[in-house]
């Protein structure tokens, strides 16, 4: 009776095998690496970048144990820090600012393993070191900009209609347009229905004036708010290959949230200074101003002085711009010609005519329309480049516009390449379509995550070892098959979080230490319940029959419980808690299978062939 | 070998009265705990900033208090953490102060009086983050409960599912009547040891009523008490051996798993210690009180009338 079929023996037996395999790679452990990769589009990782690494280290003499192409990058692996560190400052100097060179560690598994894809565990932050933030888009300030452009749209198109209109505001979430009367409302009406499809258009008349109210249809708000945050996952993506980091992850988390976690970064102030900028760009046209020169349009001391005392126009906003530490009064009109979110490249460089520091400016397809309009009906006049920071706007430069211009131009007159560098960084750095706020940090330094590692490895393998001894004390022969069984369920347990890929973290570890703990449950439930048959005089083949199927309905109950827990922790935990209850709900499939399977497959193999048992060793 | 050989039935049952009194003055005392005292909610629940800061000699406590005051963080805490070496220090959250650039300020300011001074973790969490992680905790342990109810009440009968809930629930209060009794900071690890041990002992109760229910089928004459007894009597065996290998393992990390894993490993003890109490002497006799019965499994059969003809 306590026999499997062959098929059986035979399964348990591959995915033993193909457990040891696919958990292999995680005895090798890791090297340190560079990786290289292309940050310019038109660039790829080829081989002719491969020959250039390759050069590069040769010339250098530097060796590197493996040297490898995949898709989007080149990997060389070293045998420690310091030639890691050397290679990477070679091969930042020889491949210059289109290439991100970034420290990684590398498997040092061989290449047979992973060719067949088996990698080891893929570590979690607080094991490998590294900074993981959680941003909060700010969507108010999405609706608000998008109610903003809608204000200066309606008053344009009513304009270029000929539509009579007494005045467009904003009120709330709403904007409300008043008319004289109520045939210049109907055509208004109308017109604006016609353009602006993302609105929704009431007419509302109050006792004094005839007025239309529009507000952004429910749809059309959900789609801003996504196209916002779309907007700032690329811009974070930008920010993070300036920071040289490999495998950055910049994720999408609910409605209006982003992660970004950077494995192995160090320098956190950086990560966050560059991160944390909510700057936003915009272009506006420049009112007035206080430069005499003739060649620039309206010069006007008058209106900039009124201004200062409060008098300021209505759509206009006076602003300043701080050059060599001088403050620069400017009026600048409301409406915004462009913004970050249209800015597809801001770089320095050297002008070839001039031979002067500029900044190269790149506009999407709306941006270039825009511009073009602009500058066509603005020549000579100035125009004011803001980054918005925390709600506070400044100038960072308003050239004056030379010719009518398209979706790239230049802007001159920088005096350096360093003030060129600045303008080319603030303004690609304003490329965020909504300001973020970090509303949750982590950071882990490497030797604590280092420390971490050996911290959970020791406590499991302690307790593995402790369990063990006992239970072979205990229960002799099935106690060793248990111990072997629960072996088998380690063993699975890490092949199968391999290859996943899932992220192992601290409390991840931990859910092993404590999977095993519980996993022997059931072999306790199992050798207890033999015991009990033998005690009561059943012969020992049936006894280990019963023994197994009496207990199989318990084990199964009580294993379900405990899925409820990982199910309900995976579903509401965050981060590291969810790596906790994925090595939960996985630790308890592979215990059923472990220490029902592969411990009866061997209790059979040992005992099963023995049409006469006598006695069983189980203590 | 052989630890626990029980020739006769531990009669648990009447012992009942005492346990349940016993259990329940636990249970008053852990919600008096928790409604005077609290939980000391850490950083990930209250929000705030924690930082361990490690000196490469002993740091000076005191001067990192007055340095921490002198940028204006009074109410900041700053404690040894493992060893005379490290130390973590608390800033709890504020409105209107951007909490991610603490950090850096702390940092700065520590590092002018002794450079040797390492950052080796950060955790900044916005109040939002905690309130909604904390939301987010309470819907899991509901969740929990609510499944496992579910689940013995399918598998069993509805009385077994409210005793296991009502003897596993109170394990968690008092799990958690320690915590506020001790002060211990309640995190989010320690959360995820909670809802473990509410699946794990349930586990405990899974295997007595499994043999109640066996036992109801086989034991004809016996009264309910004797079957309970009988049935507890036969798994502690096995209840302890389990929850002893299980404790193995968890005072494994409890020793090595460090500081982070150290309160996860002790709300895990503390779980499975009151675990094996609360499924042998407080589930069991709830069930009695809800008046389980050999009905509740044996549906009357049929009996079939069957002729005997001369």
């Amino acid at each position: 009776m306590n026999h499997y079929p062959l098929w059986k023996y035979l399964l348990i037996f591959g995915s033993i095998v193909l457990g040891l395999v696919y958990a292999l790679p995680n005895l090798y452990g890791e090297s340190p690496a560079v990786q290289v990769m292309p940050l310019r589009i038109h660039l790829k990782a080829d081989a002719a970048l491969l020959k250039r690494v390759e050069e590069a280290l040769a010339s250098a003499q530097i060796n590197a144990e493996v040297l490898a192409l995949d898709a989007t990058s080149v990997k060389a692996r070293f045998s420690d820090i310091d030639t890691q560190g050397k290679a990477k400052d070679i091969l930042q100097a020889k491949l210059g600012d289109d290439y991100m060179v970034a420290l990684n560690l590398l498997p040092r598994s061989p290449q047979w393993l992973v060719k067949i894809n088996a990698l080891p565990m893929y570590l979690g932050l607080d094991l490998r070191g590294g900074v993981h933030f959680l941003l909060q888009v700010d969507m108010k300030s999405v609706l608000d900009k998008s109610l903003e452009t809608a204000t200066s749209d309606f008053r344009a198109a009513l304009r270029e209609q000929n539509i009579p209109y007494a005045g467009v505001t904003r009120e709330g979430n709403k904007l409300s347009i008043r008319f004289r009367d109520a045939d210049n409302r109907s055509k208004g009406m109308s017109e604006l229905k016609q353009r602006f499809g993302g609105m929704e258009f009431n007419d509302s008349d109050t006792s004094s004036d005839f007025r239309l109210t529009a507000t952004l249809k429910p749809q059309e708000e959900q789609a801003v708010q996504k196209a916002a945050v779309q907007q700032n996952l690329t811009t974070l993506r930008n920010r993070v290959n300036e920071l040289g980091v490999a495998e950055p992850v910049i994720q999408q988390q609910g409605a209006d949230r982003i992660v970004v976690q950077l494995p192995g970064m160090q320098d956190t102030t950086r990560a966050e200074g560059i991160l944390g900028r909510t700057a936003t760009l915009q272009v506006r046209m420049v009112e007035a101003h206080l430069n005499s020169d003739p060649q620039v349009r309206d010069y006007n001391p008058e209106k900039i002085e009124a201004a200062k005392n409060g008098m300021v126009p209505a759509g206009t906003e006076l602003l300043y711009s701080r050059r060599d530490g001088r403050d620069e009064a400017l009026l600048l009109s409301k409406q915004v010609v462009f913004t970050g979110e249209n800015l597809t490249g801001a770089d320095a460089s050297i002008d070839s005519e001039s031979s002067g520091s500029v900044v190269s400016v790149k506009l999407d397809a709306k941006g270039g329309i825009a511009m073009k309009n602009a500058s066509r009906e603005g020549i000579k006049r100035r125009m004011a480049v803001v980054l918005v920071e925390k709600g506070v706007a400044e100038v960072l430069t308003a050239p004056t516009i030379q010719s009518e211009l398209s979706n790239r131009f230049q802007i001159t007159g920088m005096r350096n390449t360093e003030e060129a560098n600045d303008l080319a960084l603030l303004m690609r750095a304003g490329a965020l379509a909504a300001p973020m706020e970090i509303i949750e940090k982590r950071t882990v330094g490497p030797s604590l995550g280092a420390d971490n590692i050996a911290r959970g490895f020791d406590s499991t393998k302690i307790g593995f070892i402790a369990v063990s001894v006992f239970m072979i004390v205990y229960y002799l022969i099935f106690g060793g098959i248990s111990v072997f069984a629960l072996g088998a369920n380690l063993l699975l347990l890490v092949a199968l979080l391999s290859m996943l890929q899932a992220t192992l973290t601290l409390p991840g570890m931990a859910g092993i230490a404590l999977t095993l703990g519980m996993a022997i449950d059931s072999n306790v439930l199992i050798n207890e319940r033999i015991r009990e048959e033998l005690r009561n005089g059943v012969p020992p083949q049936t006894a280990i029959h019963v023994g197994y199927d009496n207990a199989f309905a318990t084990i199964l109950d009580s294993n379900i419980t405990t899925l409820i827990a990982g199910i309900a922790l995976f579903m509401f935990g965050s981060g590291p808690i969810r790596g906790f209850a994925v090595v939960l709900c996985l630790g308890i499939l592979t215990s059923m299978f472990s220490s029902v399977l592969v411990s009866r497959a061997l209790v059979n193999l040992i005992y099963g062939r023995k049409a006469r048992l006598s006695k069983v060793s189980i203590g | 070998m052989e630890l626990f050989r029980f020739k006769k039935d531990i009669p648990f049952m009447s012992y009942g009265r005492l346990t349940t009194t016993i259990s329940l003055l636990t249970f008053i005392l852990s919600v008096f705990f928790l409604a005077t005292k609290g939980l000391n909610l850490g950083v990930d629940f209250t929000g705030g900033t924690v930082m361990e800061m490690h000196y490469a000699q002993p740091a000076d406590i005191n001067r990192v208090r007055v340095e921490l005051t002198e940028i204006g963080f009074h109410d900041a805490v700053a404690q040894n953490f493992g060893s005379s070496h490290d130390v973590l220090i608390q800033v709890p959250a504020k409105q209107n102060t951007t909490g991610s650039k603490l950090s850096e300020e702390v940092l700065a300011k520590l590092r002018s009086s002794d450079a040797s001074v390492e950052m080796r973790r950060v955790e900044f969490v916005g109040p939002q983050v905690g309130k909604e992680l904390f939301e987010n905790g309470a819907m899991a342990l509901l969740l929990v409960s609510l499944g496992i109810v579910v689940y013995l009440w399918i598998r069993f009968e509805w009385k077994f599912g409210l005793a296991a809930i009502i003897a596993n629930l109170h394990d968690v209060v008092i799990i958690l009547g320690f915590f506020a009794f001790f002060q211990w900071e309640f995190s989010l690890s320690v959360l995820a040891a909670v809802l473990a041990v509410l699946g794990y002992s349930v586990n405990e109760s899974v295997v007595v009523f499994d043999r109640i229910r066996e036992n109801f089928r086989k034991m004809r004459k016996a009264t309910v008490p004797e079957i309970i007894d009988n049935a507890i009597t036969r798994t502690m065996s096995r209840t302890i051996i389990t929850h002893g290998s299980t404790q193995l393992m968890v005072t494994a990390m409890l020793f090595l798993g460090g500081e982070t894993l150290h309160y996860f490993a002790l709300a895990l003890t503390i779980g499975i210690l009151f675990s094996i109490y609360s499924s042998v002497l407080v589930a069991s006799p709830l069930l009695l009180m809800f008046g389980v019965s050999r009905e509740d499994f044996i549906k009357p059969e049929k009996v079939e009338a069957e002729e005997v003809l001369p």
